[in-house]
């Protein structure tokens, strides 16, 4: 089951810097919603506090509150633990478990919830596989170390591995940045069909593939460097690469930035 | 005639040789170059002239002596040198070798292991520095100075320990104890621990710290708790470096020397408890004995130094096929 994320007031720090200052944006159930902007503009900061993955860097902490449905993520009380088994991520360099199996790698996080059956954990593992798309191309390796793969494989076992335990949202951290244009298509692809079940936030410098793959877009810019990070504005992706409201985003892309 | 139409012939252009080759895609070599290939091919030559050396003399020797024994030198518990024809055997070295170190290694692994996690994973930064110094410091303390320690201050301490194990495991055999002073192969086993504990960390919160950032942030963002990020991410990733950590610490309890030669009441039997003095090591039997030693006695001595020489390489050559065999699924090729 999908889930709203409602960001209200949001504002990140590390240390006494202050990295993103006071976003608010509401992300529906099973859409993409990709993020955009310069380096250093807070985009990859703001999608690591939806999973409070920002707190694990030293000196990182947040104020304001991102709601999931209705629930407060930094509440009182919520163990970002939890949090995490609820707000899946992808991040930008593919990492599988170098020391687990296929096989281990997509079960990782079934595991860590709790005990399974051996003919259950094969099942979720091949729905998951199937899901990345992935299934036809290792099903005959899934004892291999998850390694040996290619880069693109790699990044969909790390999608299969994200989605196997049926988060509400999955996070993309620029997925695709350092994979071919093959790999990237394979990916683009998957999070087309990936958005039947998810509520998927990806960010990316790839304006195309924000153009391709998502229904909304967010764009985030700073003033100058060692300034907060900024939502410029969030609108369809329609309307932010055909006629954007804020001049500095038609600026971006059109690449008359800066 | 012939010879001159020969010479006369246009001369065939050489062809440049493999050798030549290769010289010409590398360039002209500059004089730094060379003087620096020169000392480093001869520091590697050096080595292995010196460890042929080691090995022929020590191969030598052995072969005058046991040549010369009149007992198996493998199987026998006996060591007098001094009888015509000597007899001596090195079963009980063997054993107190191995059954020291199982000991010293049995205690020091998990301990720095657990060590090594808390300084790299648990502690804040102010903290790990000074105990990371205070261990590094442990590990620069002479073994003679460990081996008074242990005879003067933990030897005395053992009675309430021994005492306990005695109660509750005697049944199992190796642990009675008949009362006489703790200067056996437990006492030494904790002896040895203590000493190779420094080394085992070290190398062991070296390899833990460079555990990868990514694959850390991955198990984190499944959902992992601090433990389970370590038992996922962190300890697969430096299972190998522990494995090589640990030989290290084990060549050092193998080849420990004064410390045990001052703990330990040798004598030249197996006892089947660890709490009864008796036993003995190769080195320390070659330090307690070489003094006094009679030619014969010392090729004697000299014999059981190569065997000792031999099971570290057995130790060293079993750890690295279990590194080879892990090598797939470690984080060598993340």
């Amino acid at each position: 089951m999908a889930k709203r994320i409602d960001v209200s007031g949001l504002t990140a720090y590390y240390g006494s810097h202050k990295a993103i200052e006071d976003i608010s944006m509401t992300v529906e159930p099973r859409s993409v919603t990709a993020f955009i902007g310069p380096s250093g503009c807070g985009k990859s900061t703001f999608l690591r506090t939806l999973n409070r993955m920002h707190e694990v860097t030293s000196g990182g902490r947040v104020e304001g509150k991102v709601l999931l449905d209705d629930e407060d993520l930094y509440g009182q009380g919520i163990d970002p633990v939890s949090v995490r088994r609820e707000v899946g991520m992808v991040f930008q360099r593919p990492n599988p478990f170098p020391t687990m199996s296929i096989f281990d790698n997509v079960a990782a996080g079934l595991r860590l919830n709790g005990s399974y059956k051996k003919s259950e954990l094969s099942e979720v593992v091949e729905k998951s596989l199937k899901g990345a798309n992935l299934w036809n191309e290792v099903k005959d390796r899934l004892n291999k170390p998850g390694s040996g793969l290619s880069g693109g494989q790699q990044q969909r076992l790390c999608i299969a591995r994200a989605i196997a335990v049926e988060p509400k949202v999955l996070l993309m951290d620029e997925p695709c940045s350092a994979l071919d244009p093959i790999s990237t298509l394979a990916i683009e692809d998957l999070i087309g069909e990936l958005k039947e079940r998810f509520t998927i936030v990806i960010v990316t410098h790839n304006m195309q593939q924000a153009a391709r793959v998502s229904d909304r877009t967010a764009f985030f810019n700073l003033a100058a460097v060692g300034q907060p990070g900024k939502l410029i504005e969030i609108d369809e992706t329609e309307r932010i690469f055909s006629n954007p409201s804020v001049q500095a985003t038609e600026d971006y892309i059109s690449g008359r930035f800066g | 005639m012939d010879t001159t139409q020969i010479t006369d012939a246009p001369p065939p252009t050489p062809q440049p040789t493999v050798a030549e080759q290769k010289r010409a895609a590398r360039g002209a070599t500059r004089p730094g170059d060379r003087i620096f290939l020169g000392l480093s091919r001869g520091s590697g030559i050096l080595l292995l002239v010196i460890m042929a050396a080691i090995a022929g003399f020590l191969t030598y020797r052995a072969s005058i002596a046991i040549s010369k024994d009149d007992a198996n030198f493998f199987t026998t518990f006996e060591w007098n040198t001094q009888l015509i024809p000597p007899k001596f055997g090195i079963a009980v070295l063997v054993f107190g070798t191995i059954v020291s170190s199982i000991i010293a290694m049995a205690i020091a692994v998990p301990i720095a292991v657990a060590i090594a996690l808390f300084l790299t994973h648990y502690a804040p930064r102010r903290l790990s520095g000074p105990i990371a110094y205070v261990i590094d410091l442990l590990a620069a303390v002479p073994s003679i100075v460990y081996g008074l320690w242990g005879a003067l201050i933990l030897v005395p301490h053992m009675n309430g320990l021994y005492g306990w194990l005695d109660d509750y495991l005697g049944w199992t055999g190796i642990f009675t104890w008949q009362g006489g002073a703790p200067r056996s192969m437990l006492t030494v086993g904790i002896l040895l621990a203590i000493m190779i504990l420094p080394i085992i960390t070290n190398v062991s919160r070296e390899v833990f710290r460079q555990a990868p950032q990514m694959i850390e942030e991955a198990a984190l963002a499944l959902g992992a708790t601090r433990w389970e990020v370590i038992r996922m991410a962190v300890i697969p990733f430096g299972r190998s470096g522990v494995i090589s950590a640990s030989m290290l610490g084990l060549g050092r309890a193998l080849g420990e020397t004064m410390a045990v030669a001052t703990v330990l009441s040798p004598t030249f039997d197996i006892q089947a408890s660890l709490l009864d003095p008796g036993g003995g090591t190769f080195a320390q039997n070659i330090a307690s004995k070489f003094g006094e030693a009679s030619e014969t006695g010392r090729d004697a001595l000299i014999a059981s130094g190569l065997v000792l020489f031999v099971i570290t390489l057995l130790v060293n050559g079993a750890a690295r096929m279990i590194i080879a065999r892990r090598k797939e699924y470690s984080g060598a090729n993340a």
